[in-house]
């Protein structure tokens, strides 16, 4: 029936994610958490989590040989990219000056501290908590979604891609910001879905069910 | 269109069981921490604490074992805090499945434990408790307390607030040891006062009694959170009430 290989570069604990994607999967498909290119090259979905900062993100893909497999499966399967996991698929973090996978044209930048939200509250570093997506393309990882509903999120850097057509997501914090992108058979997130209560998990088993 | 402040249940645990216990409807076991993390979601709340009072060391281990169950069955974030001594103790708890491990006396002892903490698993898994006890009137001043609100450490709470989130905090859970327990609601010129001194957010934390002290904990408090066990545990108050009357005040929160 398949499986879904949970990218394991030892940036984060994963056992949320794992159990997360085991609690919407249907029987026969396995969840694997793994750091084996094998393992990743052969899987049928492919998700691709991250925490911490982006260079040792991307140092730690090439200290593990992983750079090379996730580029071959970005570009031929379904592809779920999940916080860290979407900043590095653009071409620069401003973290740390970090190059990195440049699957999407694009950078990554910090939040301005000082600026001020809708309700005149003084946005905060990270950015944490529930906050609005709203789906700037319709998208079957949306399916049964509904508009604006609120996600987790919890970082300090944000996305601006290239192609302003490449964002599935907005989110407001001080300024308007992707909280998510697709293209093909990729979809990232900048929230994580993993703690995000039902429509965490909707947004999973809609990955999971993809057939892009 | 902003973030929500969230709304905290906080509970604390005693060799793997709830202390007092959390009355739900129609819940089986109320010192079940799964159980109450289950109903807890279901309720709407953004996120969990658990507070680890476990005197013993060996009974210390179990609280793994909670985090581990919780965090399987339970998606929404999770922060474990008390007792935790070094950056061993961090892992272990974020490998059970935690989110956010929170800090305290072993920030005091030795401050390079946040940084090295941060440094290790990324400040946004990295909470900074702050216990805070006033100790001059006016202008006011609150200084650090430890080991449960008995131990002065001499440290102006507002420097050490802006010297933990330098150090890596990504949050800071301000308690007022002055309020603690008294259900008088937040002391919330401490919580402005270091809301206002730092870039990372706030949890207001020590004294709730009513939703009013809720809401003053973010109009008044500057909180980007409101944590509270008490009304929540023994029904007084249903997380729906408590979203509603903040709501009714012109807070976002996420219904």
């Amino acid at each position: 029936m398949g499986t879904i290989a949970v990218i394991d570069y030892g940036m984060g604990n994963l056992r949320s994610v794992a159990r997360a994607l085991e609690h919407v999967v249907p029987g026969g498909v396995r969840v694997r958490v793994t750091a084996q290119a094998a393992d990743v090259l052969a899987a049928d979905r492919i998700v691709f989590p991250g925490q911490g900062a982006a260079r040792d993100c991307m140092r730690a893909l090439d200290a593990q040989g992983l750079r090379d497999p996730l580029l071959k499966v970005a570009q031929d399967r379904p592809f779920l990219g999940m916080c860290m996991g979407l900043q590095v698929l653009l071409d620069h973090s401003d973290e740390g000056a970090t190059p990195c996978l440049g699957l999407i044209a694009g950078r990554v930048h910090r939040f301005v501290s000082g600026e001020r939200a809708a309700d005149g509250g003084r946005c905060k570093i990270p950015h944490m908590g529930w906050n609005e997506v709203w789906q700037a393309q319709s998208h079957p990882l949306w399916d049964g979604i509904v508009d604006g509903t609120r996600f987790y999120f919890v970082h300090s850097y944000y996305a601006e891609p290239d192609e302003p057509e490449r964002a599935a997501g907005i989110t407001e914090h001080g300024r308007q910001f992707c909280s998510a992108l697709a293209w093909a058979n990729l979809f990232a997130c900048q929230f994580h879905p993993e703690k995000s209560s039902a429509a965490g998990l909707r947004l999973l088993a809609n990955f999971v069910s993809w057939d892009p | 269109m902003t973030v929500a402040r969230r709304i905290i249940p906080c509970m604390d645990i005693d060799a793997g069981r709830i202390v007092k216990g959390v009355r739900f409807e129609s819940i089986r076991d109320a010192g079940d921490p799964v159980e109450a993390a289950r109903r807890y979601d279901e309720a709407g709340a953004d996120e969990l604490t658990f507070l680890d009072i476990t005197a013993s060391a060996d009974e210390r281990e179990t609280l793994v074992h909670v985090v581990e169950r919780v965090a399987d069955q339970v998606f929404i974030p999770l922060t474990v805090g008390g007792g935790i001594r070094n950056v061993d103790d961090v892992r272990r708890m974020l490998n059970a499945g935690a989110d956010k491990v929170s800090i305290n006396t072993a920030a005091v002892r030795d401050p390079d434990v946040v940084a090295r903490a941060a440094d290790w698993v990324g400040s946004q898994a990295i909470v900074v408790a702050i216990d805070a006890k006033q100790v001059e009137a006016d202008p006011p001043r609150w200084e650090i307390f430890t080991h449960g609100g008995r131990r002065p450490s001499g440290l102006d709470a507002i420097a050490w607030a802006q010297r933990m989130a330098t150090a890596g905090a990504g949050e800071l859970l301000v308690t007022s040891m002055d309020r603690d327990g008294t259900r008088s609601g937040f002391d919330v010129a401490l919580t402005r006062a270091i809301s206002d001194a730092v870039d990372v957010p706030i949890v207001a934390s020590g004294g709730v009694g009513t939703l009013a002290h809720l809401c003053a904990g973010v109009t008044e408090g500057g909180a980007d959170a409101v944590l509270a066990a008490s009304i929540f545990h023994f029904g007084e108050y249903t997380i729906a009430e408590a979203k509603s009357a903040m709501a009714a005040q012109g807070i976002v929160v996420r219904l």
